[in-house]
């Protein structure tokens, strides 16, 4: 693999009133896992179901009933885990987390505290400028997802739908490495990213696809150093732990408010409480879920229902190699290969989509012409076409490619690109033949240009005068000429045809 | 190892069951037989020896990745003391 080399930025600092701090965050990703089935059951996972529908009576929490494990998750969870560069455990097991809630029928969540499938791994979250922060993910288990709780359909009743109940989730657990709000929101779309690349996770944030736990907590510069070196937390600051955001906008807002609270109660000669919290959205600020705090205690302790979980060497190598190229790579390769800069490198390969459809375009045209005209021209056009992705664009990516195809075979002029771009994507067709049908190939015969050209001089006497005396103005033939030809003359025949013509 | 009543009472209340307090004390000292059990279990030397985790060696059941269960929505809800438009109707919770 091709590697780029970043400088890891420096952390954000927060000027107190008595100095300095620096923030500390760890996350825990709760990412939904891309299958059909549930983790324990086979009842679907789809979104947005009838209420109660993707319900097996396992998901329901009827006696008797006995989880059987998805393979298909377990599949997931390693594809995943091989995408972070991560250890995958051959041997994991199920514990169950025992808590209750309506929306959790069976009283207890199956999870993977003590042996999780997955080991540590890394992500490198890019942040412009040449700079990157290598995050440590310290693990990944397998869990259920709990049910929907709906609050405001009755003024003294919540609504509880099962359909999420039991449907897998990966729970990615970072080591305390991003400091600071913008890192946070970054990593979760690298992590987004990635997981969308592998097909393990679809990562709709507005569906509750992919959520996020934020540990925050505050030290004095230098401290993060110490904790680097010896590994030990107590250089660090007490964390709250803020629960449960689907938003980046929101998981930076509430870093940034829990930061300056923490800051606030030190510098008062207080100390910071570790408890869980909330951020409440409309009021941009975080605050205790104390009724979490008594239950605490969720008595972990192995399944009685599950067997260890035992996977084969051989099965998890299959995994790794049907990996597709991933985000880092495949940036790495667009710069090299098609010369592309690192930013249009990033943008190209955010979704694997976009990269697929601009090497189908360079493939039959030109690299460079290529990124251009998929960011600017198609980027900004599907835009204003309400908004459409990629894969819904009504121009293939051979039409494209046959339009700058013939801006470097000279057939047609940039300008006169813009105009067929309109028309193959509005209309559709072969850019090819639409040019032929439509009169629209550059006029790159001298003869006809001259003709041109002379015609615009004998009519134009005092302007000839002018140009004459100040050749600057010689564009002012130039383009009097691509509008007599109906922009199809090649502006750099004309161009040297006006100069010649008029002396200059 | 004995279980005082204050246990006793945390443990019934985080299982959400409710023991009058009258009946804390038998309560705690049940608890402290099943310890007293277990403590003597842990008098066995177990070093070197893998743990079992089933009587014969079986390996966990899985399931491919198909849709097989759902779609009785009335069936799940029939037990519901109160259910509304296809949703489990419960007491306001709310953080």
């Amino acid at each position: 693999m091709l590697d780029l080399t970043y400088e890891s930025p420096k952390p954000k600092l927060i000027s107190g009133a008595t100095g300095e701090w620096e923030l500390v965050i760890g996350m825990e990703v709760h990412a939904q896992v891309s299958t059909k089935a549930k983790l324990f059951s086979g009842a679907s996972t789809q979104f947005g179901a009838e209420p109660n529908s993707n319900v097996s009576f396992i998901d329901a929490g009827m006696p008797g009933m006995l989880p059987v494990i998805n393979e298909g998750c377990v599949a997931q969870a390693v594809r995943t885990g091989l995408g972070l560069k991560a250890a995958i455990n051959l041997h994991s097991a199920f514990d169950r987390k025992n808590y209750f809630y309506p929306d959790l029928p069976q009283g207890y969540q199956i999870s993977q505290l003590y042996h999780p499938i997955v080991g540590e791994g890394e992500v490198l979250v890019e942040l412009g400028d040449g700079k990157a922060r290598l995050v440590r993910i310290e693990r990944i288990h397998l869990e259920q997802d709990a049910g929907k709780s709906i609050h405001d359909m009755d003024p003294s009743l919540s609504f509880v739908d099962l359909n999420r109940t039991g449907v897998a989730l990966m729970e990615i657990i970072s080591r305390p490495d991003i400091r600071g709000p913008e890192e946070a929101a970054a990593y979760v779309l690298k992590l987004r990213q990635i997981m969308r690349y592998l097909g393990t996770c679809d990562g709709n944030m507005q569906n509750g696809n992919l959520r996020a736990d934020v540990n925050v907590s505050v030290c004095r510069p230098g401290d993060y150093e110490r904790y680097m070196e010896s590994q030990d937390f107590s250089h660090l600051g007490t964390r709250c732990e803020i629960k449960n955001m689907n938003s980046m906008r929101f998981i930076q807002q509430a870093i940034e408010y829990e930061a300056r609270r923490q800051i606030a109660l030190l510098e008062d000669g207080k100390s910071v409480t570790q408890e869980t919290r909330l951020f409440d959205a409309e009021k941009g600020e975080t605050r205790s879920m104390r009724s979490k705090e008594e239950a605490h205690d969720y008595r972990y302790f192995p399944d009685p229902d599950l067997l260890p979980l035992e996977i084969e060497q051989a099965w998890v190598d299959d995994i790794e190699a049907s990996l597709p190229e991933l985000p880092d790579a495949k940036k790495a390769r667009f710069i090299a290969d098609y010369g592309l800069s690192d930013y249009d490198a990033s943008v190209l390969t955010a979704e694997h989509e976009s990269a697929a459809y601009f090497e189908e375009v360079a493939a039959a045209s030109d690299g460079k012409l290529a990124a251009n005209w998929v960011l600017n021209e198609l980027f900004g056009r599907l835009k204003r076409d309400g908004d459409k992705a990629i894969t819904e664009s009504p121009m293939t990516p051979a039409q494209l490619g046959g339009i700058i195809g013939l801006i470097v075979k000279g057939d047609i002029s940039g300008k006169i690109a813009k105009d067929l771009f309109e028309i193959v994507y509005t209309e559709g067709g072969d850019p090819s033949v639409i040019v032929e049908e439509r009169g629209m190939r550059q006029v790159t015969d001298t003869g006809a240009i001259e003709a041109a050209v002379d015609e615009v001089i004998a009519a134009n006497p005092a302007q000839v005068e002018k140009a004459r005396a100040n050749p600057k103005l010689a564009g002012w033939f130039v383009g009097q000429v691509m509008k007599a030809t109906g922009g199809k003359a090649n502006p750099k025949a004309v161009n040297e045809i006006v100069s010649a013509k008029l002396g200059l | 190892m004995s279980i005082d009543e204050g246990t006793a009472a945390r443990v019934a209340k985080l299982a959400r069951i409710q023991v009058a307090p009258e009946r804390l004390p038998a309560l705690a000292e049940e608890f402290s037989a099943i310890l007293g059990f277990i403590e003597q279990l842990n008098e066995v030397d177990v070093d070197g020896v893998e743990p079992m985790v089933s009587v014969t060696p079986m390996r966990l059941k899985r399931r491919e990745d198909v849709v097989t269960d759902g779609g009785q929505q009335k069936a799940v809800l029939a037990n519901a003391p109160d259910a509304r438009e296809g949703f489990f109707a419960v007491p306001k919770v709310v953080e």
